[in-house]
Protein backbone atom coordinates (compact mmCIF):
# COMPACT_ATOMS: atom_id res chain seq x y z
CA UNK A 1 0.00 0.00 0.00
CA UNK A 2 1.57 3.29 -1.02
CA UNK A 3 1.36 6.47 1.02
CA UNK A 4 -1.41 8.15 -0.93
CA UNK A 5 -3.52 5.03 -0.65
CA UNK A 6 -2.92 4.94 3.10
CA UNK A 7 -3.91 8.60 3.36
CA UNK A 8 -7.04 7.97 1.36
CA UNK A 9 -8.00 5.14 3.71
CA UNK A 10 -7.46 7.26 6.80
CA UNK A 11 -9.52 10.02 5.25
CA UNK A 12 -12.34 7.66 4.35
CA UNK A 13 -12.21 6.12 7.81
CA UNK A 14 -12.64 9.53 9.38
CA UNK A 15 -15.23 10.90 7.02
CA UNK A 16 -17.29 7.79 6.12
CA UNK A 17 -20.02 8.89 3.70
CA UNK A 18 -19.34 12.65 4.14
CA UNK A 19 -22.76 13.34 5.65
CA UNK A 20 -22.39 15.23 8.89
CA UNK A 21 -24.24 14.39 12.08
CA UNK A 22 -22.84 16.81 14.73
CA UNK A 23 -23.68 14.63 17.70
CA UNK A 24 -22.39 11.35 16.20
CA UNK A 25 -19.29 13.06 14.84
CA UNK A 26 -18.55 14.60 18.26
CA UNK A 27 -18.89 11.26 19.96
CA UNK A 28 -16.38 9.72 17.54
CA UNK A 29 -13.97 12.65 17.64
CA UNK A 30 -14.12 13.07 21.41
CA UNK A 31 -13.39 9.41 22.09
CA UNK A 32 -9.68 9.91 21.58
CA UNK A 33 -6.90 12.25 20.54
CA UNK A 34 -6.65 15.78 21.89
CA UNK A 35 -10.44 16.29 22.06
CA UNK A 36 -10.69 13.13 24.14
CA UNK A 37 -7.89 14.28 26.44
CA UNK A 38 -9.65 17.62 27.06
CA UNK A 39 -12.92 15.71 27.57
CA UNK A 40 -14.96 17.61 24.99
CA UNK A 41 -18.61 16.75 24.53
CA UNK A 42 -21.47 17.75 22.28
CA UNK A 43 -24.23 19.99 23.68
CA UNK A 44 -26.54 21.10 20.87
CA UNK A 45 -26.59 22.58 17.39
CA UNK A 46 -28.75 24.60 14.96
CA UNK A 47 -28.59 25.54 11.27
CA UNK A 48 -25.13 27.06 11.28
CA UNK A 49 -24.01 26.78 14.90
CA UNK A 50 -22.91 24.19 17.40
CA UNK A 51 -22.16 24.02 21.12
CA UNK A 52 -19.42 21.90 22.65
CA UNK A 53 -18.14 21.89 26.22
CA UNK A 54 -15.72 20.37 28.70
CA UNK A 55 -15.45 20.14 32.49
CA UNK A 56 -12.97 21.92 34.73
CA UNK A 57 -10.19 19.54 35.70
CA UNK A 58 -7.16 19.86 37.95
CA UNK A 59 -4.72 18.90 35.17
CA UNK A 60 -6.11 21.57 32.80
CA UNK A 61 -5.31 24.39 35.22
CA UNK A 62 -3.05 27.25 34.16
CA UNK A 63 -2.70 29.00 37.50
CA UNK A 64 -2.28 26.60 40.43
CA UNK A 65 -2.77 29.44 42.95
CA UNK A 66 -6.29 30.27 41.80
CA UNK A 67 -7.27 27.06 39.99
CA UNK A 68 -8.17 29.04 36.87
CA UNK A 69 -8.09 26.96 33.68
CA UNK A 70 -5.23 27.39 31.21
CA UNK A 71 -6.26 29.08 28.00
CA UNK A 72 -4.91 26.20 25.88
CA UNK A 73 -7.98 23.97 26.40
CA UNK A 74 -10.21 26.97 25.57
CA UNK A 75 -8.34 27.46 22.27
CA UNK A 76 -8.82 23.75 21.54
CA UNK A 77 -12.54 23.89 22.32
CA UNK A 78 -13.08 27.00 20.18
CA UNK A 79 -11.01 25.46 17.36
CA UNK A 80 -13.22 22.34 17.37
CA UNK A 81 -16.51 24.20 17.77
CA UNK A 82 -15.78 26.74 15.02
CA UNK A 83 -14.52 23.94 12.75
CA UNK A 84 -17.62 21.85 13.28
CA UNK A 85 -19.90 24.87 12.77
CA UNK A 86 -18.83 24.82 9.09
CA UNK A 87 -19.93 21.20 8.59
CA UNK A 88 -23.06 21.89 10.64
CA UNK A 89 -23.93 24.66 8.19
CA UNK A 90 -23.25 22.62 5.04
CA UNK A 91 -24.66 19.38 6.45
CA UNK A 92 -21.69 17.48 5.10
CA UNK A 93 -18.11 16.89 6.05
CA UNK A 94 -15.46 18.53 3.88
CA UNK A 95 -11.78 18.44 4.81
CA UNK A 96 -10.47 21.80 6.02
CA UNK A 97 -7.57 23.24 8.01
CA UNK A 98 -7.36 26.24 10.34
CA UNK A 99 -5.83 29.23 8.54
CA UNK A 100 -6.04 31.58 11.47
CA UNK A 101 -7.76 31.85 14.79
CA UNK A 102 -7.93 34.90 17.03
CA UNK A 103 -9.14 34.73 20.60
CA UNK A 104 -9.88 37.60 22.99
CA UNK A 105 -9.89 36.56 26.64
CA UNK A 106 -12.60 38.80 28.03
CA UNK A 107 -12.29 37.50 31.60
CA UNK A 108 -10.85 34.63 33.63
CA UNK A 109 -13.00 31.48 33.71
CA UNK A 110 -14.60 30.73 37.08
CA UNK A 111 -12.77 27.91 38.82
CA UNK A 112 -14.47 24.49 38.69
CA UNK A 113 -17.22 25.58 36.29
CA UNK A 114 -17.59 23.74 32.96
CA UNK A 115 -16.77 25.71 29.80
CA UNK A 116 -19.19 25.84 26.89
CA UNK A 117 -18.35 27.13 23.43
CA UNK A 118 -20.98 28.27 20.95
CA UNK A 119 -19.64 28.76 17.44
CA UNK A 120 -21.17 29.68 14.10
CA UNK A 121 -20.13 29.69 10.49
CA UNK A 122 -21.31 33.12 9.36
CA UNK A 123 -19.98 33.07 5.80
CA UNK A 124 -19.04 30.36 3.38
CA UNK A 125 -16.94 30.68 0.20
CA UNK A 126 -15.83 28.02 -2.24
CA UNK A 127 -12.39 27.68 -0.70
CA UNK A 128 -12.85 29.13 2.78
CA UNK A 129 -15.23 29.37 5.69
CA UNK A 130 -15.52 32.31 8.11
CA UNK A 131 -16.36 31.49 11.70
CA UNK A 132 -16.85 33.14 15.08
CA UNK A 133 -17.76 32.02 18.54
CA UNK A 134 -17.73 32.57 22.26
CA UNK A 135 -16.80 30.48 25.27
CA UNK A 136 -18.65 30.96 28.56
CA UNK A 137 -18.94 29.31 31.96
CA UNK A 138 -22.68 29.44 32.43
CA UNK A 139 -23.90 32.80 31.13
CA UNK A 140 -23.60 33.29 27.35
CA UNK A 141 -24.06 37.04 27.91
CA UNK A 142 -20.84 37.16 29.96
CA UNK A 143 -18.32 35.13 27.92
CA UNK A 144 -14.80 34.25 29.00
CA UNK A 145 -13.56 34.41 25.38
CA UNK A 146 -14.49 35.57 21.90
CA UNK A 147 -13.08 33.87 18.78
CA UNK A 148 -12.89 34.68 15.08
CA UNK A 149 -11.23 32.50 12.49
CA UNK A 150 -10.98 31.21 8.94
CA UNK A 151 -10.82 27.62 7.70
CA UNK A 152 -9.37 26.70 4.30
CA UNK A 153 -10.94 23.83 2.43
CA UNK A 154 -8.35 21.27 1.27
CA UNK A 155 -8.11 18.04 -0.72
CA UNK A 156 -9.05 14.96 1.26
CA UNK A 157 -5.81 13.15 0.56
CA UNK A 158 -3.75 15.88 2.24
CA UNK A 159 -6.03 16.15 5.19
CA UNK A 160 -5.35 13.02 7.19
CA UNK A 161 -2.71 10.30 7.44
CA UNK B 1 -1.18 33.64 35.76
CA UNK B 2 1.70 33.35 38.17
CA UNK B 3 4.32 30.69 38.02
CA UNK B 4 7.96 30.14 38.72
CA UNK B 5 9.86 30.42 35.47
CA UNK B 6 11.34 27.01 36.19
CA UNK B 7 8.00 25.27 36.50
CA UNK B 8 5.20 24.91 33.97
CA UNK B 9 1.54 24.88 35.09
CA UNK B 10 -0.50 21.64 35.39
CA UNK B 11 -2.02 21.91 31.88
CA UNK B 12 1.41 22.23 30.27
CA UNK B 13 2.79 19.32 32.29
CA UNK B 14 -0.21 17.15 31.45
CA UNK B 15 0.37 17.89 27.75
CA UNK B 16 4.03 16.91 28.09
CA UNK B 17 5.42 20.40 27.55
CA UNK B 18 8.88 21.02 28.99
CA UNK B 19 11.72 23.52 29.11
CA UNK B 20 14.34 22.67 26.49
CA UNK B 21 16.96 25.30 27.19
CA UNK B 22 17.16 28.98 26.34
CA UNK B 23 17.61 30.71 23.05
CA UNK B 24 18.64 34.36 22.93
CA UNK B 25 17.25 35.01 26.39
CA UNK B 26 13.91 33.28 25.83
CA UNK B 27 13.09 29.80 27.08
CA UNK B 28 12.52 27.10 24.47
CA UNK B 29 9.39 25.09 25.19
CA UNK B 30 9.17 21.63 23.64
CA UNK B 31 6.46 18.99 23.44
CA UNK B 32 6.84 15.41 22.24
CA UNK B 33 4.04 14.02 20.11
CA UNK B 34 1.44 11.92 21.92
CA UNK B 35 -2.10 10.83 21.18
CA UNK B 36 -3.39 13.45 23.64
CA UNK B 37 -2.13 16.14 21.22
CA UNK B 38 -3.57 14.67 18.02
CA UNK B 39 -6.30 16.36 15.99
CA UNK B 40 -7.18 15.01 12.55
CA UNK B 41 -5.50 11.63 12.01
CA UNK B 42 -1.72 11.98 11.79
CA UNK B 43 -1.50 15.67 12.72
CA UNK B 44 -1.15 17.81 15.84
CA UNK B 45 -4.35 19.51 17.02
CA UNK B 46 -4.47 23.26 16.37
CA UNK B 47 -5.45 23.83 19.98
CA UNK B 48 -2.46 21.84 21.27
CA UNK B 49 -0.20 24.00 19.07
CA UNK B 50 -1.99 27.12 20.36
CA UNK B 51 -1.49 26.00 23.95
CA UNK B 52 2.22 25.46 23.30
CA UNK B 53 2.57 28.89 21.67
CA UNK B 54 0.89 30.48 24.69
CA UNK B 55 3.18 28.70 27.11
CA UNK B 56 6.23 29.93 25.17
CA UNK B 57 4.72 33.43 25.24
CA UNK B 58 4.13 33.37 29.01
CA UNK B 59 7.58 32.04 29.83
CA UNK B 60 9.36 34.45 27.46
CA UNK B 61 7.54 37.36 29.11
CA UNK B 62 8.31 36.07 32.60
CA UNK B 63 11.99 35.78 31.74
CA UNK B 64 11.99 39.34 30.40
CA UNK B 65 10.15 40.73 33.46
CA UNK B 66 12.58 38.90 35.75
CA UNK B 67 15.48 40.58 33.91
CA UNK B 68 13.78 43.95 34.40
CA UNK B 69 13.22 43.15 38.08
CA UNK B 70 9.48 43.76 37.65
CA UNK B 71 7.32 41.81 40.10
CA UNK B 72 3.96 41.88 38.32
CA UNK B 73 1.01 39.65 37.60
CA UNK B 74 0.47 38.77 33.94
CA UNK B 75 -2.80 37.94 32.24
CA UNK B 76 -3.37 37.13 28.58
CA UNK B 77 -5.58 39.67 26.75
CA UNK B 78 -5.65 37.99 23.36
CA UNK B 79 -3.88 35.75 20.87
CA UNK B 80 -3.96 35.51 17.09
CA UNK B 81 -2.55 32.35 15.57
CA UNK B 82 -1.56 31.78 11.95
CA UNK B 83 -1.39 28.11 11.11
CA UNK B 84 1.32 27.75 8.45
CA UNK B 85 1.73 23.97 8.05
CA UNK B 86 0.16 20.82 9.40
CA UNK B 87 1.86 19.81 12.65
CA UNK B 88 3.50 16.41 12.18
CA UNK B 89 3.50 13.64 14.79
CA UNK B 90 6.93 14.56 16.14
CA UNK B 91 8.56 16.87 18.69
CA UNK B 92 7.56 20.52 18.40
CA UNK B 93 9.32 23.61 19.76
CA UNK B 94 8.14 27.13 20.48
CA UNK B 95 9.93 30.33 21.44
CA UNK B 96 8.56 33.75 22.30
CA UNK B 97 10.10 37.14 21.63
CA UNK B 98 9.00 40.04 23.82
CA UNK B 99 8.48 42.95 21.45
CA UNK B 100 7.67 45.36 24.23
CA UNK B 101 7.05 45.07 27.95
CA UNK B 102 5.66 48.34 29.23
CA UNK B 103 4.03 49.22 32.53
CA UNK B 104 0.52 47.94 31.75
CA UNK B 105 0.80 45.90 28.58
CA UNK B 106 3.31 43.53 26.98
CA UNK B 107 3.37 42.42 23.32
CA UNK B 108 4.93 39.08 22.49
CA UNK B 109 5.49 37.20 19.21
CA UNK B 110 5.87 33.44 19.22
CA UNK B 111 6.89 30.86 16.59
CA UNK B 112 6.59 27.08 16.63
CA UNK B 113 8.58 24.67 14.48
CA UNK B 114 9.55 21.01 14.24
CA UNK B 115 12.62 19.43 12.63
CA UNK B 116 13.39 22.51 10.49
CA UNK B 117 13.35 25.84 12.25
CA UNK B 118 13.18 27.64 8.89
CA UNK B 119 9.80 26.02 8.24
CA UNK B 120 7.54 27.22 11.09
CA UNK B 121 4.35 25.29 11.83
CA UNK B 122 2.55 28.23 13.42
CA UNK B 123 3.17 31.81 14.39
CA UNK B 124 1.24 34.15 16.67
CA UNK B 125 1.14 37.39 18.57
CA UNK B 126 -0.15 37.74 22.10
CA UNK B 127 -0.96 40.76 24.23
CA UNK B 128 -0.70 40.57 28.01
CA UNK B 129 -2.01 42.81 30.74
CA UNK B 130 0.49 43.61 33.49
CA UNK B 131 -0.67 44.60 36.96
CA UNK B 132 0.90 44.93 40.41
CA UNK B 133 0.72 41.80 42.52
CA UNK B 134 -1.84 42.00 45.31
CA UNK B 135 -0.17 42.19 48.72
Amino acid sequence: MDQSEANENAFERFSRDHSFDPSAWSERMNSGGHSGFIGMRYHQHGDNWIELGFDWREDLVGDPETGVLASGPIISLLDNATSMSVWTRTGQFRPQVTLDLRIDYTRAATTRKPIIARAECYQLRRSMAFVRGIAHDGDPADPVAHAAGIFMLVEGQEWAK
Amino acid sequence: MMMKSTELPPYAQAMGMEFAGTDNGSPLIAMDFAERAMGRPGFLHGGAIGGLLEMAGFTALEAELERQGADVRIKPINISVEYLRGGLPERIYARGEVVRAGRRVANVRIDAWQSDRERPVASCWMNFQLSPKKA
